[in-house]
């Protein structure tokens, strides 16, 4: 056992658990933060995507361990309290979203998506073959992508005017 | 239309909680003294049960049980059943062999649980499984049709010799032959339908709780119909009676049919959960989904098709060969019969129709209904027939069809099926006019020019949804009736709640059956709430697959709606002092026609309640309950065409367009439609080009991971150009269709023949893997 110390959306937590504890189970089984989710046993499908000091991680192929000091951003810490956050808002203004089980880790890495391309001074162009290659690990049964491809694309727009204004 | 009514793009109403981390599915359900079971099961096919041996697990840390197989058939604890009984040419019934939860003597499959350790951690229950020790005796596995059917095959169970579920057949088959002697031109055509793994996102779930002193217990479970699953928990295996059993299926990620049925993990942790009197979670992981959930598709056809000189379609002959796996789960044995072969008239006058399905047993995993459910596999078949006919008479494949549509409805085909309405010209025109079809030959010589091989492939698909009605189904051989039912429940401030045997697992039920109620009675849907998946809320239900649920589920709401309705409007007359048949309803509001008289929805349901001013001999309250059974099924159709290109030299498809004219009746919300559409097309597309279990001689699963698996991602399919063409229902008061299969049971096809197309050469079984493409195009 060790105790693993980080912070996890905005507030400090320190957890007892197992040294093979992923950093997945610690936020579902020791933070109740059940927002994120387990898809699959290899890393391929994204549904437990969170951000680790900013980044998109799979957060079933970290070990909590890992994870000591860092900020962990799951989809619970998403939102400005009632406001949702612009991806948030477009995954349903678009109905990118179905059975909502991969949702919370696609949003996540959708995040991460337009972040990065916003942030590389491509001027934030994302198309929607960046989109769709960028979204390869995120499996998704519901959708066929096409909803969320334009919830990510909309979303795009959304987070642009919302840095443009700060 | 109001503007959150019918027909309208209403965002959905579940979202918010899903998108914010905030649903709620089974893993995240957690109770006090919660223990934690992990599964034992065989690496082997086919093996004897010689021992197991749990003496060292039981010495490890937090291990509180080890359960095998032969306690559970100790305890009389009901074997696995198969719903749907299924009668031979020769008028036997099938034969079944028996499956238990656990396996106390043979496995016949890999990944089938022998044992169960229920520890205090997911981790200690996972280590001590380590630690049992099972001794097995290996036995020959026949892992695929072809080598269960061979003479000399090793047999998995003693009740079906041979191998060999049923030989069953529907149509006429003197009359085919007559057609066949008469014919102009004969088309023949052999295929496979690849095997499937629904794998929706969210593995399967169970927590299950004992409650000693009532003697009752509660079980969360990822089910598309709880039900269903109480009923056949409760009266096939025996775990309590129904009152005793409360079934919950809470947020459910996805099922595509998967999660209809009731698997040995959920009857198991029941069973445990009394067994160690402490509540039992059992989550699976992606490898048990992949060996345990049922699998879907797995056809070997041959089928020809006789012509007359016209190119008018005089016969269809169809053997097809189905793969059950090693028992036949629950609703497995209607898939490629009274779901299949009932389908193979397609969207087209066949006058004589004789199909003959053998259902086999083989080592692998139990195969059932995913999404589509033997209309794929119909569709696919005849499709790809009439593809391979129209180059063979060397006439345009749209003009083909054409020719042989089906005009007047109702049409009766010689497969039981009687189509009540439909427009197939409309919907393969409006698809033609949307791919720009006239444009295509000159769009394939640019390609051309280009070095790329481009093909258009063509798919006109018709299916039957809400399977019904129950007295006929029953006359087929269904344990269950397939109605829906719906209660209404007004309350006295006048918000609503709609509780549904339909379960909602993407489908977005809870925004599309509020706008129903919005669209009757113009009050807003945030007034209304949808409850489903509770036994101890919704009295009775069948549940959601076959893309029944708006037809038989909201037609429920609908009759339920009509009694509320009346017995409003008579308290509204009496208080209005007007006559009842003067009451119309507006805005939330009752009034009298032609005058300003009115009181509000608010009004007349607390009037219900205190029941001070009702009409004489009128009880109190204001909650109806309507229970519905279809007269017939609904038949939504449509056109896909796909255009692709294929580069010769890698055999990798890239595709240029894909177009889809759905006709689905009457839309509630279309962009919920849009996006059942989308998720279809998308497995459909992944299992043209993508998707495909494979074993090997040995029985072993060898795609059973995500790593070994292609599931569709999202660079690997195009956006979606759809549109719609409508012709009513007439069957159900909202005119409405089904709309969750039809990508899935279209889409396959209109790939393949766009690749075959492509490159020239029929001769192509999907998955169509660049690999397989290159082989194809390059001998």
């Amino acid at each position: 056992m060790s105790t693993v110390k980080l912070t996890v959306n905005g507030k400090a937590v320190s957890v007892d658990v197992e040294d093979r504890t992923l950093l997945v189970h610690l936020l579902r089984e020791n933070l109740n933060l059940t927002g994120t989710h387990v898809g699959c046993d290899t890393s391929q499908c994204g549904a437990c995507v969170v951000h680790v000091d900013g980044r998109a991680v799979k957060s079933c192929t970290m070990l909590a361990g890992q994870a000591a000091g860092s900020n962990v951003t799951t989809i619970e810490g998403l939102a400005k309290g009632d406001e949702l956050h612009p991806m948030q808002a477009a995954f349903r203004d678009n109905h990118g979203l179905q059975c909502g089980y991969c949702t919370p880790g696609m949003i996540m890495s959708a995040v991460d998506i337009v972040h990065r391309h916003h942030s590389q001074g491509s001027g934030g162009k994302l198309d929607e073959e960046t989109v769709r290659h960028e979204l390869e690990g995120n499996i998704c049964r519901c959708t066929g992508y096409h909803n969320i491809v334009k919830a990510v694309l909309d979303a795009a727009g959304r987070m642009k005017v919302a840095q443009a204004a700060e | 239309m109001g503007v959150e009514g019918i027909g309208a793009r209403v965002v959905r109403k579940e979202d918010r909680r899903f998108i914010t981390g905030q649903g709620r599915y089974v893993d995240d359900v957690k109770m006090v003294g919660m223990s934690y079971a992990h599964f034992i099961r065989s690496p082997h096919a086919h093996a004897k049960v010689k021992g197991i041996n749990s003496t060292e697990a039981m010495k490890m840390p937090g291990v509180i049980a080890v359960l095998t197989g032969q306690q559970i058939v100790d305890d009389k604890v009901g074997n696995l059943i198969c719903g749907w009984a299924i009668t031979s040419k020769d008028g036997s019934p099938m034969k079944m062999g028996a499956w238990p939860a656990m396996a106390p003597e043979t496995v016949r499959f890999v990944g089938q649980a022998v044992a169960v350790v229920i520890a205090e951690t997911k981790n200690q229950a996972k280590d001590a499984a380590e630690a049992v020790v099972v001794d097995y005796e290996e036995l020959p596995a026949a892992a695929d049709v072809r080598a269960a059917i061979k003479s000399g095959a090793p047999q998995l169970h003693p009740e079906a010799p041979g191998n060999i579920v049923y030989d069953w057949h529907i149509g006429d088959e003197a009359a085919v032959g007559d057609a066949f002697s008469k014919a102009a031109n004969v088309v023949t055509l052999e295929l496979t339908n690849n095997r499937l793994v629904p794998n929706a996102m969210e593995p399967r779930a169970a927590v299950a709780h004992y409650d000693q002193a009532e003697e009752h217990y509660t079980l969360y479970t990822t089910s598309q119909n709880p039900h269903v699953a109480r009923l056949v928990l409760s009266a096939f295996y025996n775990i309590a009676p129904e009152h005793k059993l409360r079934v919950i299926a809470p947020d459910v990620g996805g099922g595509f049919g998967s999660k209809i049925y009731i698997y040995p993990e959920e009857m198991v942790a029941l069973w445990a959960s009394k067994k160690v009197n402490r509540p039992v979670k059992w989550t699976g992981d992606r490898s048990e989904a992949f060996l345990t959930d049922a699998h879907g598709r797995d056809h070997a056809s041959k089928a020809e098709m006789a012509f007359d000189k016209d190119n008018k379609i005089l016969g269809l002959r169809v053997k097809t060969h189905a793969n059950f796996g090693a028992y036949m789960s629950l609703f497995s044995s209607a898939v490629p019969t009274y779901l299949y072969a009932t389908l193979l008239s397609g969207q087209y006058v066949i006058p004589a129709i004789y199909a003959e399905v053998i259902g086999v047993y083989t080592n692998t995993t139990p195969v059932d209904a995913y999404r589509g459910a033997g209309r794929p596999e119909a569709s696919y078949l005849l499709e790809r027939m009439m593809e391979t006919a129209a180059r063979q008479l060397k006439v345009d494949p749209t003009e083909l069809r054409k020719k042989n549509f089906i005009n007047q409805f109702p049409y009766q085909t010689p497969v039981i099926m009687a189509y009540d309405i439909g427009d197939f010209h409309a919907s393969i025109d409006a698809a033609m006019k949307a791919i720009d079809y006239a444009g295509f030959p000159a769009r394939k010589a640019k390609a051309k020019a280009d070095g790329k091989l481009r093909g258009i492939g063509v798919s006109c698909y018709i299916e039957a949804c809400g399977i019904a009605p129950s007295k006929a189904v029953g006359s087929l051989g269904a344990g269950v009736g397939l109605w829906e039912s719906a209660e209404i429940r007004v309350n006295p401030v006048g918000t609503i709640e709609v509780l549904t045997g339909s379960h909602s697992h993407g489908q977005g039920h809870e925004t599309t059956f509020c706008q129903i109620i919005a669209e009757r009675l113009g009050v807003p849907i945030s007034q209304v709430s949808i409850v489903h998946g509770d036994t101890d809320k919704v009295q009775f239900g069948m549940g959601t697959y076959g893309s029944r649920s708006i037809a038989v589920g909201g037609a429920a709401i609908v009759k339920a709606m009509e009694k509320v309705e009346a017995k409003a409007k008579k308290i509204a007359a009496h208080a209005l002092e007007a006559s009842e048949s003067d009451i119309v309803i507006e805005n939330g509001e009752f009034k009298v026609t032609g005058t300003d008289k009115a009181i509000a929805l608010p009004m007349v349901a607390l009037a219900a309640y205190t029941a001070h001013n009702l009409p004489d001999g009128m009880e109190p309250g204001l909650k109806e309950t309507a229970f519905y059974d279809p007269t017939n099924f609904t038949f939504p159709a449509g056109a896909y065409i796909c255009e692709l290109e294929v580069d010769p030299g890698t055999g990798k498809t890239s595709f240029v367009n894909f177009v889809a004219a759905d006709d689905f009746g009457r839309l509630i919300n279309p962009m919920i439609v849009e996006g059942q559409v989308h998720g279809g097309l998308a497995q459909g597309i992944g299992q043209a080009l993508l998707e495909g279990a494979v074993y090997d001689d040995t029985g072993q699963l060898v795609t059973a991971s995500f790593m070994d698996y292609t599931m569709p991602r999202a660079d690997d399919l195009p956006s979606f150009q759809l549109s719609h063409t409508t012709t009513l229902c007439p069957g159900n008061p909202l005119g409405v269709k089904g709309c969750g299969e039809a990508g899935a049971i279209g889409a396959s096809a209109a790939v393949i023949n766009a690749i075959t197309d492509a490159i020239g050469n029929n001769k192509l079984e999907m998955p169509a893997t660049p690999d397989r493409v290159w082989h194809a195009i390059h001998g």
